[in-house]
């Protein structure tokens, strides 16, 4: 591992002045992927400015009667905060879908949004990566890829973002609030993630030396009726190969308003806004439920080890707002 | 200006203070068991992935392995070392000797320190993966097999002792409860 210099910031200010201080810094927060990168030698910091004892840890109501998370409250905090349980179940259920109790009790929010994909290319230095190092080419494509995109993926990189808890988030319009040394500013998670394209390395729509300050979710009645739903390869304990943050509102047999993220399957977290179309207005049935599904999964290619991601996300989508449609008319 | 790239810092281990420079580099799970001679908390993948080395931060699980030292300073650590009242041995401990809850052992320390945290988190009303409605108002389900099973799942042991060690922690959190109820009564 390189040598690197270790500065702890008490406020917003410094940290992100600290960080300006130098081109090759970065900021710590739990340190769960970044420390672990840094033994991998993929990320090779020449600072860190550690960041977990900034003011940022409480999740409070907004004006608006939504929430305000603050980037340093850990993935324990989040999932186990009673506002976050009553009124977006499906956030503390993705999170807690993730990683370990250890690992929660050190991962912030702020770090959550920001970790790197597990693609084994990406993580082995010794391979080559158009992520890690642009303009070496993908092995995935042609190697081991059974967990990698099937929406939007691009010929450079198809891998997928890695977090549970940005899939619910994105279900829920989530803005990312940040701050620059210049200004404070902010972005939906939906647009936080860019297309792949041919710049895999440029993973977030974050400004240079900008400090995630937190996350807020508009108020959303429909999230009381929500479930997120990962499937993986063990019980627990590891990463998705599928996953999906489902809201829904059903009265007298029709969709009232809907809201579905999909998990694994995209380099960001997949908002299935042409499912949510096909299903607005429409009855709450496992046939329409099957339409919307492949709706939104008319555009998934697949590669010849992950086709069986398009068959899982289907029945994924369909089985969820089944259990919300008998959970709503409860 | 280049920084520095060591510094000397106090870790709070075990109620002890022990005052050591250190590389930047160098993990929580490295200071413990090269600098400091506190070999309990264990070295098995070094990358987050097995919970050998798990301690206690603040009161809470956490690897040490993925923990710099340096960012460690000013917090409160418990390792297996510290978890015991003088002789006699911490509930989880005993429950884990009692119901044999181990084979080769490489991997108790980090259960046991996890195990005491998922009894304290279970009672502070925390859900988990394992719980089916985790709105409050719904309460936490009992500490049964699953939820253990969810709970410790970060907590890997190659002999495969998991029957045993769910039986153990089942064992302790329910000594804890009844004490609970006696300190209530």
């Amino acid at each position: 591992m390189r040598e690197f210099g270790y500065e702890r910031a008490v406020d917003v200010a410094e940290a992100v002045a600290l960080l300006g201080s130098d081109p090759e810094a970065r900021f710590l927060g739990g340190g769960t992927n970044l420390v672990d990168l840094m033994k991998a030698g993929v990320e090779r910091p020449a600072l860190l400015v550690d960041v977990r004892e900034l003011p940022l840890d409480q999740v409070d109501f907004t004006p608006g009667d939504g929430l305000r998370i603050g980037a340093t409250v850990t993935n324990s905090d989040l999932a186990a905060h009673p506002d976050v349980r009553r009124h977006y179940p499906a956030l503390a259920q993705a999170v807690l879908a993730g990683a370990s109790g250890q690992l929660r009790n050190m991962a912030t929010v702020g770090g959550n949004l920001l970790q790197r994909t597990r693609c084994g290319y990406f993580t082995d230095i010794t391979k080559a990566c158009n992520k890690r190092s642009p303009g070496s080419g993908c092995p995935a494509i042609d190697g081991e890829h059974h967990n990698h995109a099937i929406l939007d993926a691009s010929e450079h990189c198809i891998a997928v973002h890695a977090s549970d808890m940005a899939v619910a988030l994105a279900a829920f319009d989530a803005v990312i609030s940040y701050r620059t040394a210049d200004e404070p500013g902010e972005s939906p998670i939906t647009g936080f993630y860019p297309p792949v394209g041919d710049t895999p390395h440029i993973e977030t729509t974050l400004p240079p030396g900008a400090l995630i300050t937190g996350v807020t979710l508009p108020p959303a009645p429909v999230a009381v009726h929500s479930r997120f739903r990962k499937v993986r390869e063990r019980a627990s304990y590891a990463f998705a190969i599928g996953s999906i943050a489902a809201a829904l509102d059903v009265r007298d047999g029709v969709v009232r308003d809907v809201r579905l993220a999909l998990g694994a399957v995209a380099s960001k977290p997949w908002r299935a806004r042409a499912a949510e179309r096909a299903l607005i207005g429409g009855p709450a049935s496992a046939e329409a439920f099957a339409t919307a599904a492949e709706a939104e999964l008319a555009a998934a290619e697949a590669l010849p080890e992950n086709g069986y991601k398009v068959t899982l996300m289907r029945n994924l989508i369909v089985a969820v707002l089944t259990e919300l449609t008998e959970e709503v008319s409860r | 200006m280049t920084p520095s790239t060591s510094s000397a810092i106090t870790l709070n281990i075990n109620g002890e203070k022990y005052l050591l420079p250190v590389d930047h580099r160098t993990t929580l799970l490295d200071a413990l068991r090269e600098h400091l001679d506190l070999t309990g908390s264990k070295k098995g993948c070094d990358q987050g992935q097995c919970g050998a080395c798990t301690v206690l931060v603040d009161g809470r699980r956490a690897l040490s392995c993925l923990q710099l030292a340096v960012a460690a300073e000013g917090r409160v650590i418990t390792t297996i070392e510290g978890v015991a009242d003088g002789d006699r041995l911490h509930p989880v401990q005993q429950a884990f000797l009692d119901l044999d809850g181990f084979q080769c052992g490489y991997c108790t320390p980090g259960q046991i320190c996890s195990a005491i945290a998922v009894i304290e988190e279970h009672a502070a009303g925390w859900p988990s993966a394992a719980t089916d409605d985790l709105r409050p108002d719904a309460g936490v389900p009992a500490l049964g097999a699953e939820e253990i099973r969810e709970r410790m799942s970060g907590n890997l042991c190659r002999c495969g002792a998991y029957v045993s060690i769910v039986q153990a922690v089942a064992r302790a959190a329910e000594a804890a409860g009844s004490e609970d109820k006696e300190a209530v009564a």
